[in-house]
């Protein structure tokens, strides 16, 4: 494949490997040929037409879009006669479409229209009645038109090759063909919307978005998708400080074009009528609200007073919250309240894999390893559901690069579709299950494992031992949670590591103890809600809670911070691979403030030092003092996402008991999916959706 | 059966076992050299096979008019793939209707076509695709091929030959599109008949995605008779790069209607006036369809041309699948033009755009137009419509739908603006007509 | 579901005609033998074919949607199918197809009220050398008059 094979198109010498095909030959060189049912990574269709060039000594016009470059081929791309077809091309297909484009929620960024703008005719020659279907909702998310479907058959490939659910069909024929779903009049499906996302033209909209806005008036702000670690990049249509949509504009993420249900649909949590707007008091045992001013003055008027005379804090942390307000947190809680009581909900085991592979260096897998490793091996997690573009990436490695998958897991789960072999093993016998695979996996020559929470402790170990006996290029992924797990343990959110991974040395008690204790005086919950599953704390310390809503643990605060969402803020977060990204602040909400603001006027109030505390600052701090955090700015700036290079040894015991995956599927999002409208209307919505169980 | 009298002018070569007594039987055939160009295929080389195909100049007899042998070289015999052999007897080209009598009347020769070009190629399986209204014909297929099994002609070790091969029957279910090759090999798939991106071709990748010998019932019935009698023989029956004869089906308004074996390159003319016996009711002729609806028409002037896929090429038509379609005088153009549409307008698979839309917006033109709502500038249109789509489908049924309908309005413009508005169709009232 | 023991020779026989992992194959015979039993493609065989060959309801749906002689609304007993392609019109099939609908008072795929006949304008059917055709079921009928389609009609209302 790598041969280049030397062509002209239009007049210009240029080069491909053999095997590309002349619509992405040209790409490269500037050189665009219109298309609308090519979608790279997809099947291939040929059913537009609208590739169609010249090629010399072929009698007909040919699809850019199917036709390999081969050496010494003369192709012309802008003839007026491809003029001449692609103009025939769109005359054909307005003939039945609507032209409602002043009402449809594409108009403005459509396809057919940007076309028929660039190639089309000024004045339509069709006299006939238009067929005429009626539009059809098929989920509380998607929405069919018919007449404006152009047939591009990208919403059946993407639901098909790319998701590997095949919920959308081709029904009937000739002019009467329709996209049809897979439940006779409804769908069910992942919900994840990604057949909206590819629809060049309004033939499928989104139920959230719809009517809702022209897009010109929204502002597109890129930021990371606040839900599971996979860390995708979500573009934000903002208007009049609300989101109106998450979409995947520029597919510049290492996401690429993927969103699941959650990153395009349940955006919508920050602005749930539950969200507080104010902070709250205990007065009289319920809740009141109090002024921001009153409520910081009271806790660091509390917070002193405990340090004062010696007193027992806790601090927990947040899976969600940045790495600045991770890093100045834990540096709050040592620092400033001399305490090394801090802990976060651990979702996975990160330190026994970065100690294990101590000193071997390059052997953290990235999102672009997954789609690119020859095999690769899921151990304990659903992956579909709680790793949903890692499961995508997985698809798209079989799919283009024929990779092999062996999913070991206790029940049957998506990746089985595309799996060389499946083996099925109890919880914690993933491992010893992998021997059987070494041959293959030998064979293959290169593998990324990713591995869930069975896998903790001394299994992380003897995987690692494993991966090294195969003699080939081996990396792994710890699989953690939700968006900012991985970072919560790096920046030091756990007793016996400072930031870097660095053993702290000092004893500390983690969240079952806090929670256990009857010793503490402050108990500061940030942007979690360990009380979730719990009665309540078997201390009475004072209860700080800085959260969006009242939790569980927020109900038995003794003060609750209204706090903001990743949508409000600036900062960087770490995904699951341990790649760094920048959030982006898209709107901002009445009455909150983001947990690093709140940390910083606390910190104010009680007239700490700990250094500057705006997210640029921290970040500076971070990169200088943070070991594997020396990532580069410009990468971060840009919008890319920069490798982290945290390395072992991490001498200590990791505490394997406290590893616990919140197994979301896919329509949950520990405690923040229920405040989504989205996600809580699509789990209400009839079939097998919310059935936790892949399919 | 036969439903039509055989004309002394007829060469028959796959008719030859027409009206005989049982002709489908086993025992009939092999009681008239059947089987034989089997066993001296089984004596030869792959490459000496496809050789004698060569050398008859069989050219493809579904349409296209590809030579066979060529086709056969195109299957990569050392592939570990399986291979097969897929029958098209899905027979849809409105005007056409011989494969029909083919499978009806001499099921083995099919048959033994099939065993011969798996010889030739390594394939030891076939599937002989039959469009669904021909369900008589699968229950004739299938009875044949019980008889082959049974009479050791099918199965394992064939004659003691050390060859297997099996056949299946396989219905289509309605659905034009079906006759295109690789949409057929969908339809055998369990799919949809939408055609495949070629390439790859059926030869390197057909059925089940192995390589594939793909062709007509008529080209396979030819293929015993010329490993029987040699290619040579075949050759000389035709016209040069024409071998052979071929089934004709005349209908239309003609005095005898019916499916003729004829040799390549008879003339037209002569076709119509001797083997038909002339127009109908002493009409003069107005203008043929030479082979089959998707072929250009021919106006009465332009039919004094040899039959065979080089001439109609130059006359700017096509020998297509052999329907030749009769009109005279009295023939409304527009309304045949018009009725062509509606059955390429309904059997488009939809895949593509201009296919799609193109036939739709050609057929309520041509349905408004025939029924006398038309303005002139939609004359023009229904060309440009159509040169619009012509050559810029995916698959040919968009050149189907074109070609002849840029010919009759080219050719027939008078009659367009006679039917310019407020004049109905003068041939008579207006049609009532079905949509989709 | 229970078939007819032909019905399930056919099927068996369908199963084992593809290569191995290949039964979608069987998937349109399935269909169209499956309606001839039952007289549509029901739900039930629907499911029957799911459950045989390993294909979705999606998939069904797509193919079966495709192909014209698939319904999944009951047809007549006797379905009257009238050619009125070019070689059939040139020799009266249009007006044949004008008096089926007279005569039977139905529209194009309409059934009768006792679910008798039901008539359709059918695309070319392979007759065209013995125009006009008109198949009923699958049985052709060449070169009908006017008149050979009064009987023919007149027989199918005695076969009741």
């Amino acid at each position: 494949m790598s041969d280049l094979v030397h062509l002209t198109i239009d007049g210009k010498p240029i080069e491909a490997p053999a095997g590309t095909l002349l619509i992405d030959a040209v790409r490269k060189y500037g050189i665009e040929i219109p298309a609308f049912c090519y979608y790279e990574g997809l099947a291939l269709q040929a059913a537009c037409r609208m590739c169609l060039v010249e090629v010399e000594k072929m009698p007909k016009l040919q699809t850019a879009c199917t036709l390999p470059v081969a050496e010494g081929m003369v192709v012309r791309t802008e003839t007026p006669v491809v003029a001449d077809a692609r103009k025939a091309m769109l005359e054909l297909v307005l003939t039945n479409h609507p032209l409602d484009c002043p009402v449809c929620d594409k108009g403005g960024e459509c396809e057919l229209q940007d076309m028929t703008f660039r190639y089309g005719a000024g004045e339509g020659r069709f006299n006939e009645t238009k067929q005429h279907i009626d539009e059809k909702q098929w989920s509380p998310v998607v929405f069919f038109d018919r007449p404006r479907c152009i047939l591009c058959y990208r919403c059946v490939r993407i639901c098909n090759e790319g998701m590997g659910v095949a919920a959308l069909g081709i029904a009937n024929r000739a002019v009467t063909s329709e996209i049809i779903p897979n439940e006779a009049d409804h769908l069910n499906c992942d919900e994840c919307g990604m057949c909206i996302d590819v629809c060049p033209v309004g033939a499928l909209t989104s139920g959230p978005y719809r009517y809702k806005t022209r897009p010109w008036e929204m502002d597109h702000i890129a930021t990371i998708c606040a839900h599971c670690a996979d860390g995708c990049k979500t573009t934000l249509g903002v208007r009049n400080n609300s989101i109106i949509r998450a979409n995947n504009r520029d597919h510049s993420g290492l996401n690429g074009d993927f969103l699941c249900v959650k990153g395009r649909f349940a955006f919508d949590y920050g602005a749930s009528q539950e969200r507080l707007q104010t902070p709250l008091a205990r007065v009289d045992g319920k809740l009141e609200p109090i002024s921001w001013t009153r409520a910081l003055k009271t806790i660091a008027a509390k917070f002193g007073e405990v340090r004062q005379r010696g007193g027992a804090f806790g601090v927990i942390g947040s899976n969600h919250t940045t790495n600045e307000e991770n890093y100045y947190l834990q540096k709050f809680a040592r620092q400033g309240l001399g305490t090394n009581n801090i802990d976060h909900h651990r979702t996975g085991d990160v330190i026994t894999l970065i100690d294990a592979l101590a000193g071997k260096g390059g052997q953290l897998a990235t999102v672009e390893d997954i789609y690119n490793a020859p095999a690769v091996v899921v151990l304990g997690c659903d992956l579909s559901h709680q790793h949903p573009m890692l499961a995508y990436q997985l698809r798209a490695n079989v799919r283009h690069h024929q990779a092999q998958i062996y999913p070991i897991t206790p029940g049957p789960v998506r990746e089985d579709n595309q799996a060389t072999r499946s083996l099925r093993v109890d919880k914690g016998g993933e491992v010893e299950a992998l021997g059987s695979l070494a041959a293959e996996l030998k064979q293959a020559g290169g593998v990324v494992i990713l591995y869930g929470d069975p896998v903790k402790g001394d299994a992380v170990r003897k995987l690692v031992d494993f991966g090294e006996s195969l003699g080939v290029p081996v990396k792994y992924v710890a699989l953690v949670d939700y968006s900012n797990s991985r970072g919560a343990i790096e920046m030091g959110l756990t007793p016996e590591l400072l930031p870097g991974m660095t053993p702290s040395n000092t004893g500390g008690m983690r969240i079952g103890q806090m929670l256990a204790s009857t010793d503490l005086d402050v108990l500061w919950v940030v942007g979690a809600n360990p009380l979730k599953n719990r009665a309540a704390l078997a201390g009475k310390p004072f209860l700080v809670v800085q959260d969006l809503f009242r939790t569980e643990t927020a109900e038995q605060a003794d003060i609750v911070l209204p706090a903001g969402s990743a949508y409000e803020k600036n900062g960087t977060v770490t995904n699951v691979c341990g790649q760094v990204q920048m959030l982006k602040k898209g709107i901002g909400a009445m009455g909150t403030k983001t947990d690093l603001d709140i940390f910083a006027l606390l910190a104010k109030e009680m007239k700490l030092d700990l250094g500057p505390a705006t997210p640029d600052a921290l970040l500076a701090e971070i990169r200088t003092t943070v070991k594997g955090y020396d990532v580069v700015l410009a990468v971060l700036a840009t919008g890319g996402a920069a490798m982290t290079g945290v390395n072992g040894p991490v001498a200590i015991d990791v505490p394997v008991d406290a590893i616990h995956s919140a197994n979301d599927t896919m329509y949950t999002s520990g405690s923040i999916s229920r405040y989504s409208k989205a996600l809580t209307s699509l789990m209400e919505y009839p079939g097998e959706l919310y059935s936790g169980k892949s399919k | 059966m036969l439903y039509n009298k055989p004309d002394p002018q007829e060469v028959k070569v796959l008719t030859r076992r027409f009206g005989l007594e049982n002709s489908a039987s086993i025992d009939t055939y092999l009681a008239t050299d059947g089987y034989q160009g089997f066993l001296k295929a089984r004596e030869m080389t792959p490459d000496d096979i496809i050789t004698e195909v060569k050398t008859s100049n069989l050219r493809g007899r579904g349409g296209a008019g590809f030579p066979t042998g060529m086709k056969w070289g195109f299957v990569p015999r050392t592939s570990p793939k399986p291979k097969y052999i897929v029958v098209n007897g899905d027979e849809s080209e409105p005007g056409t209707c011989k494969d029909r009598l083919l499978i009806e009347n001499d099921p083995h020769q099919l048959l033994e076509g099939m065993m011969i070009a798996g010889l030739a190629v390594d394939a030891h399986a076939g599937y002989v695709y039959i469009r669904g209204e021909y369900r008589y014909l699968i229950d004739i297929l299938d009875k044949a091929i019980a008889e082959a099994y049974s009479r050791g002609w099918l199965g394992k070790n064939i004659q003691g030959t050390g060859f297997d091969f099996d056949v299946y029957t396989q219905t289509g279910a309605g659905a034009y599109e079906c006759g295109e090759e690789s949409a057929l090999l969908e339809s055998l798939e369990g799919k949809r008949g939408v055609p495949r991106i070629r390439p790859p071709f059926p030869a390197v990748s057909g059925a089940f995605q192995c390589p594939t010998v793909l062709n007509n019932v008529e080209t396979y019935s030819a293929v015993p008779s010329i490993l029987r009698d040699g290619g040579a023989a075949f050759a000389s029956l035709g016209t040069p790069r024409n071998g052979g004869t071929r089934l004709f089906c005349l209908s239309g308004h003609i005095n005898r209607p019916g499916v003729y074996e004829l040799p390549m390159g008879f003339n037209l003319l002569r076709m119509i006036e001797e083997v038909g016996g002339g127009v109908w009711r002493g009409k003069k002729l107005k203008a043929v369809i030479p082979g089959g609806s998707s072929c250009p028409v021919l106006t009465a002037d332009e039919c004094d041309l040899a039959m065979d896929y080089d001439t109609l090429a130059k006359a700017k038509t096509m020998l297509g699948s052999g329907g030749v379609v009769v009109m005279d005088e009295d023939t409304c153009m527009v309304k045949a033009a018009m009725r062509i549409m509606r059955f390429y307008a309904h059997e488009s698979c939809g895949w593509c755009i201009p296919c799609r839309e193109g036939t739709a917006w050609l057929r309520k033109l041509l349905i408004r137009f025939h029924d006398g709502g038309g303005a002139r500038s939609d004359i023009d249109l229904i060309g440009d419509v159509a040169r619009n789509m012509l050559g810029r489908t995916f698959c040919p049924l968009g050149d189907a739908a074109a070609m002849p309908t840029i010919s009759f309005v080219e050719k027939f413009r008078g009659e367009f603006e006679a039917h310019l508005a407020g004049r109905p169709c003068p041939h008579e009232h207006a049609d009532h007509l079905a949509l989709v | 579901m229970t078939f007819s023991p032909e019905l399930e020779a056919k099927f068996d026989k369908l199963m084992k005609s593809y290569p191995p992992g290949r039964l979608r194959s069987a998937l349109v015979p399935m269909l169209l033998f499956g309606q001839d039993e039952l007289g549509s493609i029901t739900p039930e065989l629907i499911d029957e074919i799911v459950n045989r060959i390993g294909v979705t309801r999606l998939q069904v749906q797509e193919v079966l949607s495709y192909y014209s002689m698939l319904h999944t609304k009951p047809l007549g007993r006797h379905h009257v199918q009238v050619c009125t392609n070019i070689s059939c019109l040139l020799r009266g099939g249009d007006k044949l197809w004008d008096h089926v609908c007279e005569r039977t008072g139905l529209k194009n795929k309409e059934v009768s009220a006792d679910g008798q006949v039901s008539i359709e304008e059918v695309e070319c059917i392979g007759a065209c050398s013995w125009a006009p055709a008109v198949q009923v079921n699958y049985d052709f009928h060449h070169n009908v008059t006017r008149e050979e389609l009064d009987r023919l009609l007149d027989g199918l209302e005695k076969k009741q």
